[in-house]
């Protein structure tokens, strides 16, 4: 092997094998292991079963439909902090890892509070006939308040570091506002952006606590597919349980691969040669 | 297209950049801003741009008043100091942006054949499709230049155009440069802190300090009359004394130094190294070697006089001479100024 100017590879790589090894890989392998120990059949019936099916369509939507609202939510954000300096700025800036740092049961139950049928939003929605609370647009108002940080934390220092000499230099050329955004931001954002969606996509998927509270948890219609693995775990249902999680499991993983091949074709231009 | 800046003034919060600047460009004339950092040439620029607002003042393209056109309408090429291409997109991309955004509609074919016009205009045919991440400084200065062209610019506008490129670089890409500007004839105007590099290009250079124009005129005449000791001392190497005058003369050692329309009282001198000469006797001021810096065109001797002075001087390098030496500077050129 060449020899290293940088010291401490062999130790830093023995921590950060045998850590990945205790916290992620090995849970995840009794995962597997046990939705092995079932048969095809028996595995392919829990999991084909109308409600897991039902739980998978509620659960995909409703984080397709929180990511897309946190994508021009979230970049907004991100962009009125990088851009603007107005009052309260930095408060805000702070306020905006609240979900993380936030249990999430309690963001569950506030939101409930608010979107229940006599909450302060609730009621008010009540009015035009939209009902948020024990529907999956509530699970879809629990997915976006959790993943918002995703979106802002990732988008937020690519777009501090865009030099503004480009949109200067766009500006010159004649282009618009618009045709600047499209066509120069926009593009120097996508690897930021996707990177952002994947992990606030994941975290939806996986979302539990705050869901619950809000969804109203009825079966082949607001159950989720993390809730129905966890009823599964109630009932000492083991490989009923790992089975169900494999596939959420297995989604997360085809996702981030995906994610990673558009994010290098997005980043080609970085490539030297 | 001609260009008159009328009385341009801007601030920036409580700082003052550019203090009342009436400037004209000719049409099809090549003008370098120069001046050290912080004397607004920058702005300057920016603001014929349309990059920045002037606080006051009118700016003319022409017989029109373009101070408070947007700068997306004003016609003008501009050249950033690190280039500002777009990484994402391709050389030949980069070229085309201003062709694809603009309201005028141009087909494909007609953006492409412009394209590939301009690639060979700027030697880079071979490159279209490369990411300016993998095309060295000097080739990505002259995709800045062709993309600010394609848009058929009335005025091309280079911030530092060759400050971030290493000197040979520098010197190719200015030659360059100017027969480009001869091909073209575009009205041009560039900043520059490099007196060299103003005096090799510019058909005009005009010379700022302190938000304030403090000369303007032919390289020819800048450098063979400055008109204050601030440009005699930017312009290039000097030494600078201080001497008393009288009756129209002023005595630096031994040397009397004609200064005609002088007051009698004290005088600034400027002595570039090249006015001076090394002698071992003669009316001059005495000095002792302190060290020779051997340079391809000649010798530079660094001297202290009698009185603890230090004196750069040029001598012709056959010329014998070490440290420690004593002999006598003499004069042969100098330029005084009022004190102040």
């Amino acid at each position: 092997m060449a020899r290293r100017i940088l010291p401490g590879f062999p130790l830093a790589l023995g921590i950060t094998l045998v850590y990945v090894s205790i916290i992620v890989v090995l849970p995840l392998g009794a995962l597997v292991f046990k939705a092995a120990s079932l048969g095809f059949e028996d595995y392919w019936r829990i999991v084909s079963s109308p409600r897991a099916v039902a739980s998978y369509r509620v659960t995909a939507l409703s984080a397709l439909g929180a990511t897309a609202f946190n994508l021009v939510f979230g970049m907004a954000l991100a962009w009125v902090l990088v851009r603007y300096r107005f009052p309260g700025r930095r408060f805000v800036d702070a306020l905006v890892d609240l979900p993380f740092a936030l249990p999430t049961a309690v963001a569950g139950i506030a939101l409930t509070t608010l979107f229940a049928e006599n909450g302060w939003f609730g009621s008010v929605l009540a009015e035009i006939c939209v009902k948020v609370a024990y529907t999956p647009l509530g699970i879809m108002v629990a997915m976006a308040f959790t993943s918002l940080p995703f979106i802002v934390r990732t988008v937020q220092p690519v777009l501090e570091d865009l030099d503004p000499a480009l949109e200067e230099a766009a500006q010159t050329l004649g282009g618009s506002d618009r045709s600047i955004f499209l066509r120069v931001i926009l593009p120097l954002l996508a690897p930021a952006l996707l990177a952002g969606l994947s992990l606030s996509f994941a975290r939806s998927l996986g979302e539990f606590g705050a869901i619950i509270f809000i969804a109203g948890n009825q079966p082949m219609s607001t159950e989720i597919t993390a809730l129905l693995a966890f009823i599964r775990l109630e009932e000492y249902d083991y490989q009923a349980a790992a089975a169900i999680a494999s596939v959420l499991l297995i989604t997360a993983f085809l996702m981030l691969a995906v994610t990673n091949i558009l994010q290098a074709r997005a980043l080609r231009y970085t490539a030297r040669g | 297209m001609k260009i008159r800046l009328d009385n341009v003034v801007k601030t920036f919060e409580t700082f003052r950049a550019v203090h009342g600047v009436s400037l004209e460009i000719e049409s099809g004339e090549l003008v370098a801003l120069l001046g050290p950092s912080g004397s607004g040439k920058t702005t300057i620029l920016r603001m014929v741009a349309g990059l920045e607002y002037a606080d006051a003042g009118h700016i003319y393209f022409g017989d029109e008043d373009a101070t408070d056109i947007p700068v997306r309408d004003r016609g003008v090429g501009f050249v950033f100091q690190h280039y500002a291409l777009f990484p994402h997109m391709t050389v030949a991309e980069n070229i085309a942006f201003g062709m694809k955004v603009s309201k005028v509609r141009r087909d494909k074919t007609a953006i492409d054949a412009r394209v590939t016009e301009l690639l060979r205009l700027v030697q880079l045919e071979g490159l279209a499709e490369r990411f300016p991440g993998q095309i060295s400084g000097g080739q990505r200065q002259r995709v800045a230049l062709a993309r600010a062209l394609a848009v058929d610019p009335k005025v091309l506008l280079l911030d530092e155009p060759f400050g971030a490129l290493d000197a040979n670089v520098r010197r190719d890409l200015r030659r360059w440069l100017r027969e480009i500007h001869q091909e073209l004839g575009i009205t041009t105007l560039f900043v520059t802190h490099d007196q060299e590099e103003a005096l090799d290009l510019a058909d005009r250079v005009v010379i700022l300090d302190k938000g304030q124009i403090v000369q303007q005129g032919t390289p020819e005449e800048v450098c063979r009359n400055p008109a204050s000791a601030f440009v005699m001392n930017f312009l290039g190497d000097t030494n600078r004394f201080t001497a008393a005058v009288s009756d129209g003369v002023a005595r630096l050692g031994e040397a009397r130094i004609p200064a005609p329309g002088f007051d009698d009282g004290p005088v600034e001198i400027f002595l570039r190294p090249s006015d001076l000469g090394w002698s071992s006797s003669g009316a001059g001021i005495p000095a002792t070697v302190a060290r020779v810096i051997d340079r391809p065109a000649g010798r530079r001797i660094l001297a202290l006089t009698t009185t603890g002075e230090a004196v750069e001087l040029d001598v012709a390098p056959e010329t014998q001479v070490s440290a420690r030496e004593q002999g006598i500077i003499t004069i042969e050129r100098a330029r005084v100024y009022a004190t102040g």
